[in-house]
């Protein structure tokens, strides 16, 4: 067959509209609308104190240790799997880390606390248990058949009170103080550092888009119109130099300044202003996100994934090794509990027991709002970690209008069925 | 059964004494055949009769309980759906088999993409190779993004065909590949049956519609209850004679080897 042939055989494209020009996502358009119609009516009721900088930034650090695992829980709900476990998974490993950072290196190892060798140390270590936990349930379910929503709710018992043992179940703290700056507010990069950081990853996905552009053109494939191409681009610089200006316009407050000040034995001086910016945690995230979005698109494994999601028995037919998928999946969800224990132990800056209470649900509802199908094989990582924030966002919003605790969960309940329900209309319309 | 294949060499591929059996139910009990290159062979009997799990033994889906499994005279290991690729045992399974949350292209390369090389899929490269073989095989076909649960039975059926001709198939396993198609679409089907015989395939074909098998075939392997009933020239048998053995068991005076 000639190439040229080829090219010409090619269908013409039809656009219907703008939208369809632009080739965004309308579900991804579709979440970014109801969060910021969240943004805009708490911002509205509190009198203008939800947009602020400042609760732009804790919305931010209190998204992170949910979103990172939910961003797991995408590749387990996708394969037709539930993880129960996830919260206690994160109260193991954080016990873990803090028994190994607070007692067990400066013990049995003889590191003096606040070595610097202290927080690695005891972040590998998590993130090694945290992995090797969730291998083992993957093993339970892949190789022993026994179903994920079993082996996790055994999980969630035994983990949370492994935790519980760890600790004798005592409140753990303070944490190494390098372990602290990935918390949150400990850990931020400042502001050149956050600027530097908005401009790689703006020029960053300028490269992606337009290597996605010529990668079609090299194969004869449709491509957008350049303005639309233009547009995308425009709306993604934006938004990610948006969101670093205003983290960047949190400032420091003085007396915390004065305090670090004092404590390095300097005078403040006069006039002399700092600003949080990016912080670590929330770093950590996007490294995250990115990761995945990576694994979820462009590798085998998560192709592999996406058809047992599909089809089970078609992916084994095709050669698939899915009870080892299925290792592999929950082996990557306790990695990123345990990453989540590093952010959640150190934003409250101890471990109890209590830490990750509810979060299994939390997690799993960041990922269904985020339109993660239970029914498998649809789902997407920054959907899960939209979900997450609308969720913070909705708890956060409702904190500040002083409605009551119940009040806010019985919300966020409602709020859920009521996202699912209004996805499978979306998708009894668009028949996807 | 002594299989008479004195005449034309040995066979591109042989089944001996296949078996297996699900909780005592002997679903294929002592079956051989055999299939030369550039032959189809005919695989028939009533649903339950134990065509498919022949088959899926076949194509490593299913492990046999005895039996053994020769290519070219030689011995093959086929333990699962890979060992099967790799002797160049397609199939196209009567379910299909494809997962219907991706599109064409990851379906058709779903467990050998094409990979950069920085070893991330290359969704381009793949969709290009799709183009071309869908080209050949269904030039209709054009929605290349869509996942295939928004195609046609027709268009589902091109997408699995693409993938057992993509990758050069020398034995082609169809399970009733027209079950679900209009007439179009089965004439489609036959051309392509005709033209990869040509090209020296060994096709095993299980259908339920005689006509068909008389068509397309030529020989037929009868199975009933697990066991196999005979294996028939179908141009010297009629398909009255087919149809006996199919319900009765009963073999035709002639035309059996």
């Amino acid at each position: 067959m000639a190439e040229s042939t080829d090219k010409t055989d090619l269908p013409q494209q039809t656009r219907r509209n703008f939208l369809d020009t632009l080739e965004i996502d309308t579900r991804l358009l579709g979440m970014i609308g109801a969060f910021v119609v969240i943004c805009v009516v708490f911002d509205v009721w509190t009198g203008g104190r939800f947009l602020t900088p400042r609760n732009i930034f804790n919305l931010t650090i209190q998204t992170v240790s949910v979103a990172i695992m939910a961003t797991g829980m995408v590749f387990v709900i996708v394969t037709r799997h539930i993880d129960l476990s996830v919260g206690a998974l994160l109260a193991t490993c954080s016990g873990v880390m803090a028994m190994t950072q607070t007692a067990w290196l400066p013990g049995a190892l003889g590191l003096e606390l606040g070595s610097p060798m202290i927080a690695p140390i005891a972040i590998l270590v998590g993130l090694i248990v945290g992995t090797l936990i969730g291998s083992f349930h993957g093993w339970l379910i892949g190789y022993l058949t026994i179903p994920a929503f079993i082996v996790t709710l055994g999980g969630l018992f035994v983990w949370r009170n492994v935790a519980w043992h760890l600790s004798a179940g005592q409140t753990i703290g303070p944490l190494d103080p390098t372990f602290l700056k990935l918390g949150g507010i400990s850990g931020t990069l400042g502001a050149s550092g956050s600027w530097i950081l908005g401009l790689l990853a703006t020029g960053f996905s300028l490269y992606l888009l337009f290597n996605a552009r010529r990668s079609k053109l090299a194969h004869g494939f449709p491509v957008k119109p350049m303005w639309a191409e233009l547009t995308i681009a425009g709306i993604v610089s934006a938004a990610i130099l948006g969101f670093v200006w205003i983290l960047n316009s949190y400032e420091v407050p003085a007396r915390r300044l004065a305090r670090e000040f004092a404590a390095a034995g300097k005078e403040m001086p006069e006039g002399y202003t700092e600003v949080y910016g990016v912080p670590y945690s929330v770093l950590i995230l996007i490294a995250v996100a990115l990761v995945m979005t990576v694994v979820a698109q462009r590798t085998r494994l998560g192709r592999y994934i996406f058809a047992t999601g599909g089809n089970p028995e078609a992916a084994q037919l095709s050669g698939i090794r899915v009870r080892l998928l299925t290792v592999k999946i929950f082996a990557i969800v306790g990695f990123l509990c345990a990453l989540s224990a590093v952010v959640a132990s150190a934003r409250l800056t101890y471990h109890t027991n209590d830490i990750g209470t509810l979060d299994e649900l939390r997690v799993i509802a960041a990922a269904v709002i985020g339109g993660t199908a239970l029914s498998g094989g649809i789902g997407t990582i920054y959907g899960a970690i939209l979900g997450a924030l609308i969720m913070q966002s909705l708890q956060s919003g409702m904190a500040m209008v002083g409605v009551e605790a119940p009040y806010q969960n019985i919300v966020v309940g409602i709020v859920l069925v009521f996202a699912v329900y209004v996805d499978i209309v979306y998708r009894k319309r668009t028949g996807d | 059964m002594p299989l008479d294949t004195s005449d034309r060499g040995t066979p591109l591929l042989e089944m001996r004494n296949m078996r297996k059996s699900f909780g005592g139910i002997h679903a294929v009990d002592d079956v051989s055949i055999d299939l030369h290159a550039g032959e189809v062979v005919g695989v028939l009997g009533h649903n339950g009769a134990g065509k498919s799990v022949l088959m899926k033994m076949l194509s490593g889906a299913y492990p046999r309980d005895s039996g053994q499994i020769f290519i070219n005279g030689e011995e093959a290991h086929i333990d699962n759906p890979r060992d099967a690729r790799d002797y160049n045992i397609e199939t196209i399974y009567q379910t299909l088999a494809l997962a219907d949350n991706l599109d064409a292209a990851s379906n058709l390369f779903l467990g050998r993409e094409l990979v950069t090389p920085m070893g991330l899929v290359d969704d381009a490269k793949m969709e290009a190779e799709t183009r071309k073989i869908m080209n050949r095989l269904n030039p209709n076909f054009q929605r290349f993004h869509t996942p295939v649960a928004g195609l046609s039975g027709g268009q589902r059926q091109s997408v699995a065909i693409s993938r057992a001709v993509y990758f050069n198939a020398k034995i082609l396993i169809m399970d009733e590949p027209t079950a679900a198609l209009g007439v179009e679409e089965t004439a489609m089907v036959a051309r392509l049956i005709d033209e990869l015989k040509s090209q020296g395939l060994g096709i095993l074909l299980i259908d339920h519609d005689i006509h068909q098998v008389k068509a397309l075939c030529d020989r037929a392997s009868v199975m009933k209850n697990g066991k196999l009933v005979g294996t028939v020239r179908v141009d010297e048998v009629t398909e009255d004679d087919i149809l006996g053995m199919i319900i009765l068991g009963k073999k035709p005076e002639k035309g059996v080897e």
